[in-house]
Protein backbone atom coordinates (compact mmCIF):
# COMPACT_ATOMS: atom_id res chain seq x y z
CA UNK A 1 0.00 0.00 0.00
CA UNK A 2 1.35 3.32 -1.02
CA UNK A 3 0.03 6.19 1.05
CA UNK A 4 0.88 8.62 -1.72
CA UNK A 5 -1.50 7.31 -4.33
CA UNK A 6 -2.96 10.80 -4.40
CA UNK A 7 -2.47 12.30 -7.81
CA UNK A 8 -1.47 15.71 -8.97
CA UNK A 9 -3.98 18.28 -10.02
CA UNK A 10 -4.56 19.87 -13.40
CA UNK A 11 -4.07 23.65 -13.30
CA UNK A 12 -5.54 25.97 -15.90
CA UNK A 13 -4.64 29.63 -15.65
CA UNK A 14 -6.69 31.71 -18.03
CA UNK A 15 -6.23 35.39 -18.82
CA UNK A 16 -5.20 36.22 -15.27
CA UNK A 17 -4.73 39.89 -14.51
CA UNK A 18 -3.36 41.34 -11.31
CA UNK A 19 -2.90 44.99 -10.44
CA UNK A 20 -1.25 46.59 -7.43
CA UNK A 21 -2.59 50.10 -7.17
CA UNK A 22 -2.35 51.29 -10.77
CA UNK A 23 0.52 49.06 -11.83
CA UNK A 24 -0.52 45.97 -13.76
CA UNK A 25 1.80 43.08 -12.86
CA UNK A 26 0.07 40.23 -14.68
CA UNK A 27 -1.55 41.25 -17.95
CA UNK A 28 -3.71 38.36 -19.03
CA UNK A 29 -1.48 35.40 -18.32
CA UNK A 30 -2.32 31.97 -19.75
CA UNK A 31 -0.76 28.76 -18.55
CA UNK A 32 -1.90 25.18 -18.67
CA UNK A 33 -0.29 22.58 -16.43
CA UNK A 34 -1.08 18.90 -16.65
CA UNK A 35 -1.51 16.81 -13.53
CA UNK A 36 1.78 15.53 -12.22
CA UNK A 37 3.76 17.90 -14.40
CA UNK A 38 6.78 19.79 -13.10
CA UNK A 39 6.87 23.32 -14.45
CA UNK A 40 9.64 25.83 -13.79
CA UNK A 41 9.01 29.56 -14.07
CA UNK A 42 11.82 31.97 -14.81
CA UNK A 43 11.81 35.68 -15.44
CA UNK A 44 13.42 38.90 -14.38
CA UNK A 45 13.09 40.11 -10.83
CA UNK A 46 9.77 41.84 -10.29
CA UNK A 47 8.06 40.29 -13.30
CA UNK A 48 5.34 38.77 -11.14
CA UNK A 49 6.47 35.20 -10.48
CA UNK A 50 5.71 35.28 -6.76
CA UNK A 51 2.48 37.10 -7.49
CA UNK A 52 1.40 34.29 -9.78
CA UNK A 53 2.20 31.66 -7.15
CA UNK A 54 0.27 33.58 -4.49
CA UNK A 55 -2.72 33.74 -6.83
CA UNK A 56 -2.53 30.00 -7.48
CA UNK A 57 -2.25 29.41 -3.72
CA UNK A 58 -5.39 31.50 -3.25
CA UNK A 59 -3.60 33.91 -0.93
CA UNK A 60 -4.64 36.88 -3.04
CA UNK A 61 -7.47 37.73 -5.37
CA UNK A 62 -6.92 38.39 -9.04
CA UNK A 63 -8.49 41.33 -10.83
CA UNK A 64 -9.58 39.33 -13.83
CA UNK A 65 -9.35 35.88 -15.37
CA UNK A 66 -9.67 32.48 -13.78
CA UNK A 67 -7.65 29.67 -12.23
CA UNK A 68 -9.14 26.21 -12.45
CA UNK A 69 -8.07 23.09 -10.58
CA UNK A 70 -9.19 19.95 -12.37
CA UNK A 71 -11.78 22.16 -14.02
CA UNK A 72 -13.13 23.67 -10.80
CA UNK A 73 -12.60 27.42 -10.44
CA UNK A 74 -10.42 28.33 -7.49
CA UNK A 75 -12.28 30.31 -4.88
CA UNK A 76 -10.46 31.44 -1.75
CA UNK A 77 -7.60 29.47 -0.28
CA UNK A 78 -6.27 26.64 -2.44
CA UNK A 79 -6.50 23.70 -0.07
CA UNK A 80 -4.85 21.26 -2.46
CA UNK A 81 -1.74 23.38 -2.67
CA UNK A 82 1.17 23.84 -0.32
CA UNK A 83 3.78 26.52 -0.72
CA UNK A 84 7.47 26.62 0.07
CA UNK A 85 9.02 30.05 0.38
CA UNK A 86 12.49 31.38 -0.37
CA UNK A 87 12.95 32.50 3.22
CA UNK A 88 11.67 29.24 4.67
CA UNK A 89 9.25 30.95 7.02
CA UNK A 90 9.66 28.44 9.78
CA UNK A 91 8.25 29.57 13.10
CA UNK A 92 11.33 30.28 15.23
CA UNK A 93 9.48 29.49 18.46
CA UNK A 94 8.50 25.99 17.36
CA UNK A 95 10.76 22.97 17.29
CA UNK A 96 11.29 21.11 14.03
CA UNK A 97 8.56 18.59 14.85
CA UNK A 98 6.01 21.28 15.75
CA UNK A 99 6.86 23.30 12.66
CA UNK A 100 6.12 20.30 10.49
CA UNK A 101 2.90 19.65 12.44
CA UNK A 102 1.63 23.16 11.70
CA UNK A 103 -1.99 22.96 10.57
CA UNK A 104 -2.12 19.19 11.05
CA UNK A 105 -4.56 17.50 13.37
CA UNK A 106 -2.94 16.32 16.59
CA UNK A 107 -3.11 12.64 15.64
CA UNK A 108 -0.84 13.16 12.64
CA UNK A 109 2.48 12.94 14.52
CA UNK A 110 3.35 9.74 12.68
CA UNK A 111 3.00 11.34 9.29
CA UNK A 112 5.08 14.32 10.42
CA UNK A 113 7.78 11.93 11.60
CA UNK A 114 7.67 10.17 8.27
CA UNK A 115 8.06 13.43 6.36
CA UNK A 116 10.96 14.53 8.55
CA UNK A 117 12.66 11.19 8.03
CA UNK A 118 12.25 11.55 4.27
CA UNK A 119 14.13 14.84 4.26
CA UNK A 120 16.81 13.29 6.48
CA UNK A 121 16.31 15.26 9.68
CA UNK A 122 15.10 12.56 12.03
CA UNK A 123 17.82 13.39 14.56
CA UNK A 124 16.86 17.05 14.74
CA UNK A 125 13.14 16.93 15.55
CA UNK A 126 13.63 18.57 18.95
CA UNK A 127 15.81 21.43 17.73
CA UNK A 128 14.68 24.99 17.21
CA UNK A 129 15.13 26.40 13.68
CA UNK A 130 17.87 28.77 14.90
CA UNK A 131 20.03 25.70 15.48
CA UNK A 132 19.73 24.54 11.86
CA UNK A 133 21.74 25.42 8.77
CA UNK A 134 20.08 27.12 5.80
CA UNK A 135 19.76 23.86 3.91
CA UNK A 136 18.35 22.05 6.91
CA UNK A 137 15.77 24.79 7.40
CA UNK A 138 14.60 24.36 3.83
CA UNK A 139 14.39 20.62 4.38
CA UNK A 140 12.07 21.27 7.29
CA UNK A 141 10.02 23.63 5.12
CA UNK A 142 9.83 20.91 2.47
CA UNK A 143 8.70 18.34 5.01
CA UNK A 144 6.12 20.78 6.33
CA UNK A 145 4.72 21.23 2.82
CA UNK A 146 4.76 17.53 1.91
CA UNK A 147 3.19 16.22 5.10
CA UNK A 148 -0.14 17.56 3.87
CA UNK A 149 0.08 15.36 0.77
CA UNK A 150 -0.56 18.32 -1.52
CA UNK A 151 -1.62 17.62 -5.08
CA UNK A 152 0.07 20.88 -6.02
CA UNK A 153 3.43 21.97 -4.66
CA UNK A 154 4.32 25.63 -5.13
CA UNK A 155 8.01 26.41 -4.76
CA UNK A 156 8.95 30.09 -4.66
CA UNK A 157 12.72 30.12 -5.09
CA UNK A 158 13.13 27.70 -2.20
CA UNK A 159 16.81 27.13 -2.93
CA UNK A 160 17.82 30.68 -3.78
CA UNK A 161 19.70 31.28 -0.55
CA UNK A 162 21.60 28.01 -0.49
CA UNK A 163 25.17 27.28 -1.51
CA UNK A 164 25.80 25.40 -4.75
CA UNK A 165 26.35 21.97 -3.22
CA UNK A 166 23.34 22.14 -0.94
CA UNK A 167 21.27 23.33 -3.88
CA UNK A 168 22.18 20.27 -5.92
CA UNK A 169 21.35 18.04 -3.01
CA UNK A 170 17.98 19.73 -2.48
CA UNK A 171 17.16 19.60 -6.19
CA UNK A 172 17.71 15.85 -6.12
CA UNK A 173 15.59 15.50 -3.01
CA UNK A 174 12.72 17.49 -4.50
CA UNK A 175 12.97 15.58 -7.77
CA UNK A 176 12.95 12.21 -6.05
CA UNK A 177 9.98 13.08 -3.85
CA UNK A 178 8.12 14.35 -6.88
CA UNK A 179 8.91 11.20 -8.88
CA UNK A 180 7.63 9.16 -5.96
CA UNK A 181 4.41 11.05 -5.37
CA UNK A 182 3.68 12.70 -8.70
CA UNK A 183 2.09 15.87 -7.39
CA UNK A 184 1.92 18.79 -9.79
CA UNK A 185 4.79 21.23 -9.17
CA UNK A 186 5.44 24.83 -10.00
CA UNK A 187 8.96 26.00 -9.24
CA UNK A 188 9.94 29.65 -9.46
CA UNK A 189 13.67 30.07 -9.84
CA UNK A 190 16.32 32.55 -10.91
CA UNK A 191 18.57 29.74 -11.93
CA UNK A 192 17.95 28.55 -15.48
CA UNK A 193 20.20 25.55 -14.97
CA UNK A 194 18.10 24.50 -12.02
CA UNK A 195 14.97 24.91 -14.13
CA UNK A 196 16.36 22.72 -16.89
CA UNK A 197 17.68 20.15 -14.42
CA UNK A 198 14.43 19.54 -12.64
CA UNK A 199 11.41 20.52 -14.73
CA UNK A 200 9.38 19.07 -17.57
CA UNK A 201 8.82 22.53 -18.96
CA UNK A 202 10.34 25.97 -18.51
CA UNK A 203 8.08 29.02 -18.64
CA UNK A 204 9.37 32.55 -19.10
CA UNK A 205 7.26 35.43 -17.85
CA UNK A 206 7.89 38.83 -19.40
CA UNK A 207 5.74 41.90 -19.29
CA UNK A 208 2.99 40.08 -17.40
CA UNK A 209 2.64 37.27 -19.91
CA UNK A 210 4.12 33.91 -20.80
CA UNK A 211 6.60 34.52 -23.61
CA UNK A 212 8.39 31.19 -23.68
CA UNK A 213 7.05 27.73 -23.13
CA UNK A 214 9.90 25.31 -23.46
CA UNK A 215 9.45 21.57 -22.84
CA UNK A 216 12.64 19.86 -21.68
CA UNK A 217 12.98 16.51 -23.37
CA UNK A 218 15.82 15.07 -21.38
CA UNK A 219 15.68 11.73 -19.66
CA UNK A 220 16.01 11.56 -15.88
CA UNK A 221 18.29 11.53 -14.02
CA UNK A 222 19.60 14.47 -15.99
CA UNK A 223 23.27 14.98 -16.66
CA UNK A 224 24.47 18.54 -16.64
CA UNK A 225 27.41 17.47 -18.73
CA UNK A 226 25.07 16.43 -21.53
CA UNK A 227 25.55 18.89 -24.44
CA UNK A 228 21.79 19.03 -24.95
CA UNK A 229 21.44 20.18 -21.34
CA UNK A 230 23.75 23.14 -21.93
CA UNK A 231 21.92 23.95 -25.14
CA UNK A 232 18.62 24.27 -23.34
CA UNK A 233 20.23 26.49 -20.73
CA UNK A 234 21.95 28.63 -23.33
CA UNK A 235 18.82 29.03 -25.40
CA UNK A 236 16.58 29.97 -22.49
CA UNK A 237 19.14 32.43 -21.17
CA UNK A 238 19.38 33.96 -24.61
CA UNK A 239 15.61 34.37 -24.68
CA UNK A 240 15.62 36.03 -21.26
CA UNK A 241 18.29 38.46 -22.39
CA UNK A 242 16.28 39.09 -25.57
CA UNK A 243 18.87 37.92 -28.01
CA UNK A 244 19.26 34.98 -30.31
CA UNK A 245 21.66 32.28 -29.29
CA UNK A 246 24.98 33.08 -30.91
CA UNK A 247 26.25 29.57 -31.29
CA UNK A 248 24.99 27.54 -34.16
CA UNK A 249 23.57 24.31 -32.91
CA UNK A 250 22.42 23.03 -36.29
CA UNK A 251 25.45 20.74 -36.25
CA UNK A 252 24.07 18.99 -33.21
CA UNK A 253 21.80 16.29 -34.49
CA UNK A 254 19.71 15.42 -31.49
CA UNK A 255 16.11 14.38 -31.44
CA UNK A 256 15.84 15.84 -27.99
CA UNK A 257 16.27 19.26 -29.52
CA UNK A 258 13.35 19.04 -31.89
CA UNK A 259 10.93 20.95 -29.79
CA UNK A 260 13.41 23.57 -28.75
CA UNK A 261 12.21 26.17 -31.19
CA UNK A 262 8.59 25.19 -31.14
CA UNK A 263 6.14 28.03 -30.86
CA UNK A 264 4.60 28.88 -27.54
CA UNK A 265 1.95 26.46 -26.28
CA UNK A 266 2.95 23.49 -28.30
CA UNK B 1 32.24 52.95 58.07
CA UNK B 2 29.32 53.77 60.31
CA UNK B 3 30.56 50.94 62.52
CA UNK B 4 33.95 52.55 62.92
CA UNK B 5 32.36 55.90 63.58
CA UNK B 6 33.57 57.50 60.36
CA UNK B 7 29.96 58.24 59.47
CA UNK B 8 27.73 59.59 62.26
CA UNK B 9 24.72 57.40 63.07
CA UNK B 10 22.44 60.26 62.22
CA UNK B 11 23.50 60.01 58.57
CA UNK B 12 23.76 56.27 58.12
CA UNK B 13 23.22 53.62 60.79
CA UNK B 14 25.50 50.61 61.16
CA UNK B 15 24.39 47.32 59.54
CA UNK B 16 23.99 45.79 62.99
CA UNK B 17 21.48 48.49 63.91
CA UNK B 18 19.52 47.88 60.73
CA UNK B 19 19.41 44.17 61.42
CA UNK B 20 18.35 44.86 64.98
CA UNK B 21 15.57 47.14 63.74
CA UNK B 22 14.46 44.38 61.39
CA UNK B 23 14.37 41.86 64.23
CA UNK B 24 12.47 44.22 66.52
CA UNK B 25 9.87 45.02 63.88
CA UNK B 26 9.51 41.35 63.02
CA UNK B 27 8.83 40.50 66.64
CA UNK B 28 6.13 43.16 66.96
CA UNK B 29 4.65 41.95 63.66
CA UNK B 30 4.81 45.43 62.16
CA UNK B 31 7.29 44.50 59.46
CA UNK B 32 5.32 41.61 58.01
CA UNK B 33 2.15 43.66 58.14
CA UNK B 34 3.66 46.56 56.20
CA UNK B 35 5.41 44.25 53.75
CA UNK B 36 2.21 42.32 53.23
CA UNK B 37 0.15 45.39 52.46
CA UNK B 38 2.80 46.79 50.08
CA UNK B 39 3.05 43.48 48.22
CA UNK B 40 -0.70 43.26 48.00
CA UNK B 41 -0.96 46.76 46.50
CA UNK B 42 1.82 46.03 44.06
CA UNK B 43 0.32 42.72 42.99
CA UNK B 44 -3.27 43.89 42.59
CA UNK B 45 -2.27 47.10 40.83
CA UNK B 46 0.09 45.19 38.57
CA UNK B 47 -2.52 42.61 37.66
CA UNK B 48 -5.22 45.18 36.91
CA UNK B 49 -2.93 47.50 34.94
CA UNK B 50 -1.05 44.67 33.25
CA UNK B 51 -4.16 42.83 32.13
CA UNK B 52 -5.80 46.04 30.92
CA UNK B 53 -2.67 47.07 29.00
CA UNK B 54 -2.30 43.62 27.53
CA UNK B 55 -5.92 43.39 26.43
CA UNK B 56 -5.93 46.86 24.87
CA UNK B 57 -2.61 46.16 23.21
CA UNK B 58 -3.96 42.94 21.73
CA UNK B 59 -7.22 44.47 20.56
CA UNK B 60 -5.58 47.48 18.96
CA UNK B 61 -2.76 45.41 17.54
CA UNK B 62 -5.00 42.79 15.97
CA UNK B 63 -8.15 44.65 14.99
CA UNK B 64 -7.95 47.65 12.73
CA UNK B 65 -11.16 49.25 13.91
CA UNK B 66 -10.13 49.09 17.57
CA UNK B 67 -6.78 50.57 16.56
CA UNK B 68 -8.45 53.49 14.83
CA UNK B 69 -10.76 54.18 17.76
CA UNK B 70 -8.51 53.67 20.77
CA UNK B 71 -4.85 53.94 19.92
CA UNK B 72 -4.56 57.71 19.51
CA UNK B 73 -6.51 58.37 22.70
CA UNK B 74 -4.35 55.94 24.67
CA UNK B 75 -1.22 57.51 23.20
CA UNK B 76 -2.48 60.92 24.32
CA UNK B 77 -3.14 59.81 27.89
CA UNK B 78 0.28 58.22 27.98
CA UNK B 79 1.89 61.64 27.86
CA UNK B 80 0.49 62.55 31.27
CA UNK B 81 2.94 61.48 34.00
CA UNK B 82 0.73 59.31 36.17
CA UNK B 83 2.38 60.54 39.38
CA UNK B 84 1.13 64.03 38.55
CA UNK B 85 -2.35 62.63 39.12
CA UNK B 86 -1.72 61.92 42.81
CA UNK B 87 -3.64 64.96 44.12
CA UNK B 88 -6.52 64.15 41.80
CA UNK B 89 -6.49 60.49 42.74
CA UNK B 90 -6.56 61.37 46.44
CA UNK B 91 -9.59 63.56 45.75
CA UNK B 92 -11.30 60.70 43.94
CA UNK B 93 -10.40 57.75 46.13
CA UNK B 94 -9.23 59.28 49.41
CA UNK B 95 -6.04 57.84 50.85
CA UNK B 96 -7.45 54.31 51.11
CA UNK B 97 -6.27 51.25 49.25
CA UNK B 98 -7.98 52.06 45.96
CA UNK B 99 -5.90 55.18 45.36
CA UNK B 100 -2.62 53.26 45.62
CA UNK B 101 -3.86 50.36 43.53
CA UNK B 102 -5.22 52.76 40.95
CA UNK B 103 -1.91 54.62 40.61
CA UNK B 104 0.09 51.41 40.31
CA UNK B 105 -2.35 50.04 37.73
CA UNK B 106 -2.13 53.24 35.73
CA UNK B 107 1.65 53.23 35.80
CA UNK B 108 1.84 49.60 34.73
CA UNK B 109 -0.78 49.89 32.02
CA UNK B 110 1.13 52.01 29.52
CA UNK B 111 4.42 50.13 29.22
CA UNK B 112 2.53 46.86 28.87
CA UNK B 113 0.15 48.38 26.37
CA UNK B 114 2.81 49.99 24.18
CA UNK B 115 5.00 46.90 24.05
CA UNK B 116 2.13 44.51 23.40
CA UNK B 117 0.83 46.77 20.66
CA UNK B 118 4.20 47.19 18.98
CA UNK B 119 5.04 43.53 19.41
CA UNK B 120 1.97 42.60 17.43
CA UNK B 121 2.40 45.35 14.84
CA UNK B 122 5.96 44.32 14.13
CA UNK B 123 5.25 40.64 13.52
CA UNK B 124 6.57 39.49 10.17
CA UNK B 125 3.56 39.63 7.83
CA UNK B 126 5.12 36.84 5.82
CA UNK B 127 4.74 34.46 8.74
CA UNK B 128 1.06 35.30 8.93
CA UNK B 129 0.70 34.74 5.19
CA UNK B 130 2.43 31.40 5.63
CA UNK B 131 0.06 30.49 8.44
CA UNK B 132 -2.92 31.27 6.26
CA UNK B 133 -1.45 29.25 3.41
CA UNK B 134 -1.19 26.31 5.79
CA UNK B 135 -4.86 26.60 6.64
CA UNK B 136 -4.65 28.02 10.17
CA UNK B 137 -7.88 29.60 11.36
CA UNK B 138 -8.07 32.85 13.33
CA UNK B 139 -7.60 31.25 16.73
CA UNK B 140 -4.65 29.13 15.58
CA UNK B 141 -3.06 32.12 13.87
CA UNK B 142 -3.30 34.04 17.12
CA UNK B 143 -1.95 31.39 19.46
CA UNK B 144 0.67 29.89 17.18
CA UNK B 145 1.98 32.94 15.36
CA UNK B 146 0.79 36.31 16.64
CA UNK B 147 1.14 35.78 20.40
CA UNK B 148 4.49 33.97 20.36
CA UNK B 149 5.76 36.47 17.80
CA UNK B 150 4.87 39.37 20.09
CA UNK B 151 6.03 37.63 23.26
CA UNK B 152 9.55 39.04 23.54
CA UNK B 153 8.23 42.57 23.20
CA UNK B 154 5.44 41.91 25.71
CA UNK B 155 7.99 40.63 28.23
CA UNK B 156 10.11 43.74 27.76
CA UNK B 157 7.01 45.75 28.61
CA UNK B 158 6.34 43.66 31.69
CA UNK B 159 9.88 43.99 33.01
CA UNK B 160 9.82 47.71 32.48
CA UNK B 161 6.43 48.00 34.14
CA UNK B 162 7.71 46.21 37.24
CA UNK B 163 10.13 49.08 37.76
CA UNK B 164 7.30 51.57 37.31
CA UNK B 165 5.19 49.53 39.72
CA UNK B 166 7.66 49.85 42.62
CA UNK B 167 8.43 53.46 41.88
CA UNK B 168 4.74 54.36 41.89
CA UNK B 169 4.17 52.45 45.07
CA UNK B 170 7.08 54.11 46.89
CA UNK B 171 5.85 57.56 45.97
CA UNK B 172 2.21 56.83 46.72
CA UNK B 173 2.94 55.18 50.05
CA UNK B 174 5.31 57.94 51.09
CA UNK B 175 2.89 60.71 50.27
CA UNK B 176 -0.41 59.28 51.31
CA UNK B 177 -0.70 56.10 53.26
CA UNK B 178 -1.23 54.72 56.73
CA UNK B 179 0.44 51.41 56.10
CA UNK B 180 3.01 49.83 53.85
CA UNK B 181 6.78 50.07 53.62
CA UNK B 182 6.69 53.66 52.39
CA UNK B 183 4.53 54.65 55.33
CA UNK B 184 6.85 52.82 57.71
CA UNK B 185 9.76 54.90 56.41
CA UNK B 186 7.86 58.18 56.64
CA UNK B 187 6.68 57.32 60.10
CA UNK B 188 10.22 56.47 61.19
CA UNK B 189 11.37 59.87 59.98
CA UNK B 190 9.14 61.56 62.52
CA UNK B 191 10.82 59.61 65.29
CA UNK B 192 14.29 59.97 63.78
CA UNK B 193 14.59 56.18 63.42
CA UNK B 194 17.32 56.17 60.82
CA UNK B 195 17.70 52.39 60.98
CA UNK B 196 14.04 51.81 60.06
CA UNK B 197 14.30 54.22 57.13
CA UNK B 198 17.31 52.41 55.69
CA UNK B 199 15.62 49.08 56.34
CA UNK B 200 12.63 50.27 54.28
CA UNK B 201 14.89 51.27 51.43
CA UNK B 202 16.62 47.89 51.50
CA UNK B 203 13.27 46.10 51.47
CA UNK B 204 12.17 48.08 48.43
CA UNK B 205 15.43 47.24 46.70
CA UNK B 206 14.94 43.56 47.52
CA UNK B 207 11.38 43.60 46.22
CA UNK B 208 12.58 45.18 42.99
CA UNK B 209 15.37 42.68 42.59
CA UNK B 210 13.17 39.67 43.30
CA UNK B 211 10.42 40.75 40.93
CA UNK B 212 12.98 41.31 38.21
CA UNK B 213 14.40 37.86 38.80
CA UNK B 214 10.96 36.32 38.49
CA UNK B 215 10.40 38.20 35.24
CA UNK B 216 13.77 37.05 33.93
CA UNK B 217 12.92 33.50 34.81
CA UNK B 218 9.75 33.62 32.72
CA UNK B 219 11.61 35.36 29.94
CA UNK B 220 14.11 32.52 29.85
CA UNK B 221 11.34 29.96 29.78
CA UNK B 222 9.14 31.64 27.19
CA UNK B 223 11.93 32.75 24.88
CA UNK B 224 13.93 29.55 25.02
CA UNK B 225 13.90 29.38 21.23
CA UNK B 226 15.65 32.71 20.97
CA UNK B 227 19.13 31.84 22.16
N1 LIG C 1 1.64 43.42 -1.88
C1 LIG C 1 2.10 44.18 -2.89
N2 LIG C 1 1.74 45.48 -2.97
C2 LIG C 1 2.18 46.25 -3.99
N3 LIG C 1 2.97 45.83 -4.98
C3 LIG C 1 3.36 44.55 -4.97
C4 LIG C 1 2.95 43.65 -3.93
N4 LIG C 1 3.48 42.44 -4.17
C5 LIG C 1 4.19 42.58 -5.30
N5 LIG C 1 4.12 43.82 -5.79
C6 LIG C 1 4.75 44.32 -7.02
O1 LIG C 1 4.44 43.44 -8.06
C7 LIG C 1 5.57 43.22 -8.88
C8 LIG C 1 5.84 41.74 -8.98
O2 LIG C 1 6.25 41.26 -7.72
P1 LIG C 1 6.66 39.77 -7.50
O3 LIG C 1 7.01 39.63 -6.08
O4 LIG C 1 5.59 38.87 -8.02
O5 LIG C 1 7.95 39.66 -8.41
P2 LIG C 1 8.89 38.39 -8.64
O6 LIG C 1 8.82 38.06 -10.09
O7 LIG C 1 8.56 37.32 -7.69
O8 LIG C 1 10.32 39.01 -8.34
P3 LIG C 1 11.57 38.31 -7.62
O9 LIG C 1 12.18 37.43 -8.63
O10 LIG C 1 12.46 39.46 -7.28
O11 LIG C 1 11.06 37.58 -6.41
C9 LIG C 1 6.70 44.00 -8.29
O12 LIG C 1 6.87 45.18 -9.04
C10 LIG C 1 6.25 44.33 -6.89
O13 LIG C 1 6.72 45.60 -6.50
MG1 LIG D 1 9.52 36.51 -5.96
Amino acid sequence: MNSYDLQGVDVTIHQVKKKYDKREVLKGLDLQIKEGEFVAIVGKSGCGKSTLLRLVAGLENMNDGSIKLDGTPLNGLNKQARMMFQDGRLLPWKRVMDNVCLGLSSDAKNRAMQAITQVGLKERIHDYPSKLSGGQKQRVALARALVHDPSLLLLDEPLGALDALTRLEMQRLIESLWLERKFTSILVTHDVEEAVAISDRVILIEDGKVTLNQPIHLTRPRQRTNPAFSMYVEEILARIMNRKSKKNYSMLVNTEMESLFDPVNN
Amino acid sequence: MSWSGAIPERILPAPSQIIQAGIDLTITGELSEHMGISLWRALVGFLIGGIAGFVFGLLNGVFRFADLIFDTSIQMLRNIPHLALIPLVIMWFGIGESSKVFLVALGVLFPVYINTYHGIKSIDKKLIEMGKAYGLNGKELFFQIILPGAMSSILVGIRFSLGVMWLTLIVAETISAQSGIGYMAMNAREFMQMDVIVLSIIIYALFGKISDMIARYFEGKLLKWNN
